[in-house]
């Protein structure tokens, strides 16, 4: 990313004088220490205001448990659903050509485009009490919404685009001549797929995958929508963490709080690192 | 892609069942439930549905609501650009942690986000209280609102800039400067122009996330109905009323103009990609 600065700051027609330089540095930093920086030490600093015996008790509070439970449930169905969406999605629209391309691939993209808050309405209105299927879900006993099949619903279409659009530009770029070398030697066309585009693009499979997590365990605005936001039965961790700042319980809700801080924190190393090995994997080939 | 067209095309495998797999998941998923808001919409009568979203207190939402994300996005153009400008030009200690951190507010759960800022923005808090004394009241105030949404907003706007910024041919800055410009001609003249579509772009995309976002926003911003209740809180209070349907109706407003938005946003980007290359 940086690859030509050292170049340039040794170039004196291309750059501004040392005091502008460090005048712009400085309010540039100044705004990402109030806008970021502030706000993430406070989420650790008010998690441990009162010590860590406080700390781990919020934690170990049955309530949070059961959130912490329900969370990784919800991640752990809808990232892999959303997974081989991306990788079959990629297939069909980086490696063949067909019309309605670029239509497919914006409404590929239009979860990401929608509020939150609408993304949980309209599973309301479908599946809602006063909802198209809901008189026939409840004659069945069957619960979508204030339950957890809603929340998943609800949390997959928030992260739905997430793996796609990181691996179809990706698999574009590395067009088919390897594909069809596979294929023209003999490999099926699943060994194709596993054995010759899936290493390719190994990286970009990860990358998408991690925010993609990142987004399912943290959603906040559509799964409040649809949750009921039952204690111990239908709250995810973000819900938690509004229960126990709505009822004053600040420290316990920054205990709770600094654990996604915490996810998010290992998301970021995780992304840096991934675009680290890309940018090398694109030098080498 | 060097190979052209549907002689080609029909190498590989799987091409039906990918893309029918595709459409099908897109559809369960993304349309089918997207479209039951619209024909929710529909079984209003037109006379509800303009009363509804012309009432006041609707109308001072969207108000507040879109005036919020324009100020924060016009904040983040400008001090995004501001950022993406220092890391890609300029070395100083800490500019990788720097750069890392940008994405934050991408990874960051909004409702955490959202209780931090109301805490450090609060009379008491970090930031409140040197505020406060200054006539500065951030938290449960209009002024909230925008600060969560230029939270929100800011790496959309550093993430489109800078690597247009990073792509920009050295040698047209030289060339200004070889033809007697001074530096400020030079970036004013050339530099800008150059980055403006990126801005713009990234603007649009922090406006339209702004406008739609909840969780940061709710904690800090009062949700005062008529003051500083925006226009998600006011769908989700009409929903816990058992307002179904307007709740919907206000829902297709803003869906409508989040559609009107992407597509503004996807013209800016093949505008941006021409003009870089």
């Amino acid at each position: 990313m940086q690859h030509n600065s050292s170049a340039r700051s040794g170039n004196n027609t291309n750059t501004e004088p040392a005091p502008v330089r460090w005048l712009l540095v400085a309010t540039a930093m100044l705004f990402l220490t109030l806008f970021l920086f502030v706000p993430l030490a406070a989420v650790f600093s008010e998690a441990f205001s009162k010590g860590w015996e406080t700390y781990l008790a919020a934690l170990r509070e049955p309530d949070t448990w059961s959130a912490i439970k329900l969370t990784v449930l919800v991640a752990a169905i809808s990232v892999p659903l959303n997974l081989v969406f991306g990788l079959v999605a990629s297939w069909a629209i980086a490696k063949f050509a067909f019309p309605g391309k670029s239509l497919l691939l914006t409404l590929i993209d239009l979860p990401f485009s929608v509020s939150p808050v609408i993304s949980g309405l309209i599973y309301v209105l479908l599946f809602g009490l006063q909802g198209w299927l809901g008189p026939w879900l409840q004659d069945h006993d069957l619960k979508i919404v204030f339950a957890a099949p809603g929340i998943i619903l609800a949390t997959i279409f928030v992260t739905f685009p997430f793996v796609a659009r990181e691996l179809i530009p990706l698999m574009e770029s590395q067009g088919r001549e390897e594909e069809e070398a596979a294929l023209t030697l003999g490999a099926s066309g699943l060994q194709t797929f596993f054995l010759v585009t899936l290493p390719n693009v190994k990286w970009g499979v990860l990358y998408g995958v991690i925010l993609c997590n990142a987004r399912a365990m943290g959603e906040f605005g559509a799964v409040s929508v649809v949750s009921g936001h039952i204690r111990g039965m239908t709250n995810t961790v973000p819900l938690q963490v509004e229960i126990l700042y709505n009822e004053y319980n600040y420290a316990a809700a920054f205990a709770v709080a600094s654990l996604l801080a915490l996810l998010a924190l290992v998301t970021l190393v995780v992304k840096s690192w991934v675009e680290f090995r890309m940018k090398r994997q694109e030098i080498q080939s | 892609m060097s190979i052209t067209k549907s002689a080609h095309n029909r190498v590989l495998p799987g091409f039906g069942l990918t893309l029918g797999y595709t459409i099908f998941y897109l559809s369960v998923i993304v349309l089918i439930p997207l479209s039951a808001l619209f024909f929710k919409t529909a079984t209003l009568s037109w006379g509800d549905f303009v009363a509804t979203v012309i009432s006041p207190r609707v109308i001072a939402s969207f108000r507040l609501t879109f005036g919020a994300a324009i100020a924060a996005a016009v904040a983040n153009a400008v001090f995004g650009t501001l950022v993406a400008w220092v890391l890609v030009r300029y070395r100083f200690p800490g500019k990788k942690l720097a750069d890392a951190l940008v994405d934050l507010p991408f990874a960051l759960p909004t409702a955490v986000a959202g209780i931090t800022l109301a805490t450090v923005y609060s009379s008491n808090g970090w930031l409140g209280k040197y505020l406060e004394p200054l006539g500065i009241k951030v938290a449960f105030t209009p002024l909230g609102i925008t600060v969560a949404m230029v939270f929100i907003g800011l790496p959309f706007v550093v993430r489109t800039v800078q690597p247009v910024l990073e792509e920009l041919e050295p040698e047209l800055e030289e060339a200004a400067a070889c033809l007697g410009a001074n530096r400020w001609q030079t970036i004013r003249r050339v530099l800008l122009p150059s980055i403006t579509p990126a801005v713009i772009t990234g603007f649009a995309l922090a406006f339209a996330r702004g406008v739609g976002e909840y969780g940061s926003i709710i904690f800090i911003a009062g949700n005062m109905p008529m003051k500083s209740e925006i226009t998600p809180l006011l769908i989700i209070t009409k929903l816990e009323q058992y307002d179904y349907a307007g709740a919907t109706a206000i829902a297709s407003v803003m869906l409508v103009i989040s559609f009107v938005m992407l597509l503004v946003i996807n013209i800016l980007q093949k505008w941006s990609r021409r003009y870089a290359a």
